[in-house]
């Protein structure tokens, strides 16, 4: 069950993340949305063979961490979680892959090129996914996705599955607290009292979804979702999707970081 | 174990988006009639304990590897399959945005992987016929095998056709394919008895539920409460028991990759693959990694300037740019960071 409190914790951390109130936060959740897919994109439209162009794609993650105050810690080990498969799925191409280069004299498969390519990608868009969601939270996604014209019904059923995921899971980590500081040298949960912790569980649980659902109605729920306070997109919106946007453009069609190479080996000549 | 960004390109992913929009708009259409409130509750409870359901590993006998469980024979078999379908829809996007399990430009694909075939091929035409006389313990059982069989065969293929179309792996499609389908066969004989045990589960508890949802009627007076309540014990048994068996093991994904090296490739369809990149290069902002092109350039060139500007781009300017922008990258990070702090003192 650990892994299932670990991913709780998880869900909770990029939920409390999302209600800071820097400058990224304060974006509107449309242009955020938009700006992360136009990145994910031009980050999946590189071809397979080019590595060097993709690392000034880095800038946009770095930039959010630190204007958006996110720790940078926790992201990683979750990206870090997601790659072991692209891994798996990449380490093949070395092998496969019967082209050879020239590397520094060395000669090795183009494989190991390919390899790299869906490493980097694989991690900036596992890092763009998550930051969207750590700085606009699930509530203001919904406003996003209303206003691109997703139908109710979607939005609502999204929002009510995330809540009774942590409905259902926080009432697992507390009844697990409980039992484990009654239980102290007791690993796990005795298979004597799974039935009697089983139903306990389940009785909380619905109770606790019921409550919700009833104060969902209580505050004139008819299946409706309002959105509540209607934000604009004013223009320092549009500018922040805009400039993104540019330098995504620009960093895709020319290839910055060999360009500053050049200059800089240009100068030491 | 849902496909990730990095490897579909953006053709094939935009595709699935909208083929997975519009099946999902169909959906929505067709329960709109039907959806009465009580029905919005256990969505989300089944979107919740699927999701739960997903997180559990579970390693397969004899391969090394592991696998979860797709959920969509159950979502179908107890919601419908157009709610089915959309609570499947919004559980892969909350896995996609707070994990990163499974890319947001392929959430198109995995949605329509482990949700279209189970909900709108399997449910249908295979789970429905074997109970259409009449539903029982034997029957539902056959019933969920088979078609989480089928279900996840055709998904599990899927991943094969939307992989290969990206063109981004250079695995062969033989070997891809005679790897994922045994495992994913080995998968859906786990997941058709957990199917066939929820849904015997219910059936057994509330039968009115089943027979309700094959006729696509709304809930109406059954009791709600006794239905959550066994779905949740459910949840519990599944978390705490399969948990015990939760596996470190690579996923089938991984296993199938690692397990054909060495082996006899069979030919790479190079045609297509010729084909595809020729469509790309046309579609493509620019052709290839050089900006200085001139359009009607014939193929051989086309594969020289590759072959130059990966020279081009291994070489020192290259790897010296690249490191002098990520650490302009983590600089710049830290600049901000030391401002802001600045500021607050």
């Amino acid at each position: 069950m650990s892994n299932v409190i670990n991913s709780l914790y998880n869900m909770r951390l990029l939920d409390d993340l999302a209600r800071k109130e820097t400058p990224i936060h304060k974006i509107h959740p449309l242009v955020k949305l938009l700006t992360t897919f136009v990145y994910l994109i031009m980050v999946v439209s590189f071809g397979k063979y080019e590595i060097g162009s993709l690392l000034s794609f880095v800038f946009y993650p770095v930039i959010i961490f630190a204007l958006a105050e996110i720790p940078v810690a926790p992201i990683l080990k979750r990206v870090l979680l997601v790659e072991p498969l692209i891994i798996g799925i990449g380490i093949l191409n070395p092998l496969f892959d019967h082209h050879t280069i020239l590397f520094f004299g060395i000669v090795i498969s183009r494989g190991w090129v390919t390899f790299l390519s869906i490493f980097i990608k694989c991690g900036l868009t596992v890092v763009a996914s998550i930051l969207l969601i750590a700085t606009t939270g699930m509530d203001r996604l919904a406003v996003g996705l209303r206003m691109l014209k997703v139908p109710k019904i979607f939005v609502l059923q999204l929002l009510l599955t995330y809540r009774y995921i942590t409905v259902l899971m926080e009432e697992v980590s507390g009844m697990m607290r409980a039992y484990s500081l009654r239980a102290p040298r007791q690993k796990g949960i005795h298979r004597s009292v799974w039935g009697s912790f089983a139903g306990q569980l389940i009785l909380r649980t619905f109770d606790r979804a019921q409550r919700v659902y009833q104060s969902m109605n209580l505050r004139g729920f008819t299946g409706e979702y309002n959105t509540g306070e209607v934000t604009k997109v004013r223009f320092k919106d549009f500018a922040y999707l805009a400039g993104w946007s540019l330098f995504f453009i620009i960093s895709r069609i020319f290839n910055i970081p060999t360009l500053i190479g050049l200059l800089v080996t240009g100068v030491i000549k | 174990m849902h496909m990730a960004d990095a490897l579909i390109s953006p053709v094939v992913g935009g595709i699935m988006l909208a083929t997975t929009a519009g099946v999902v708009a169909y959906s929505i259409k067709k329960i709109q009639n039907d959806m009465d409130e009580k029905k919005i509750p256990l969505m989300g409870v089944m979107g919740a304990f699927i999701f739960a359901a997903q997180m559990i590993n579970f390693s397969i006998p004899g391969t090394g590897s592991s696998g979860h469980l797709g959920g969509g024979m159950i979502l179908a078999i107890l919601l419908g399959p157009y709610a089915g379908f959309i609570t499947m829809s919004s559980i892969l996007l909350i896995q996609a945005l707070f994990f990163g399990d499974g890319g947001l430009l392929a959430y198109g694909c995995n949605v329509f992987n482990l949700g279209f075939y189970t909900c709108f091929i399997a449910y249908p035409l295979i789970y429905k016929w074997f109970t259409r006389k009449q539903i029982t313990s034997k029957r539902i059982f056959v019933a969920s095998m088979i078609s989480a069989l089928i279900g996840l065969q055709m998904g599990a293929f899927s991943v094969v056709m939307e992989t290969l179309l990206s063109g981004k792996t250079e695995l062969p499609f033989g070997t891809f394919v005679l790897m994922m389908q045994p495992i994913h066969l080995a998968i859906g004989v786990v997941e058709g008895f957990v199917t066939a045990t929820i849904v015997t589960f219910v059936w057994k508890a509330r039968p009115e539920i089943l027979e309700k949802t094959a006729t696509l009627e709304p809930l109406g007076n059954v009791s709600i409460k006794k239905v959550l309540t066994s779905i949740l014990i459910a949840v519990v048994v599944v978390g705490g028991s399969l948990s015990w068996f939760a596996s470190t093991n690579p996923d089938g994904l991984e296993w199938s990759m690692k397990k054909t090296s060495g082996e006899k490739t069979l030919k790479a369809p190079d045609a297509i693959h010729k084909t595809l990149s020729e469509i790309q290069n046309k579609t493509a902002f620019l052709p290839h990694y050089g900006f200085k092109t001139k359009s009607g350039e014939n193929k051989e060139k086309q594969a020289q300037n590759e072959k130059t500007s990966i020279n081009a781009g291994k070489s020192i300017s290259g790897i010296l740019g690249g490191i002098l922008t990520l650490a302009l990258a983590v600089f710049t990070g830290v600049l901000i960071k030391v401002i802001k702090k600045k500021k607050k003192t």
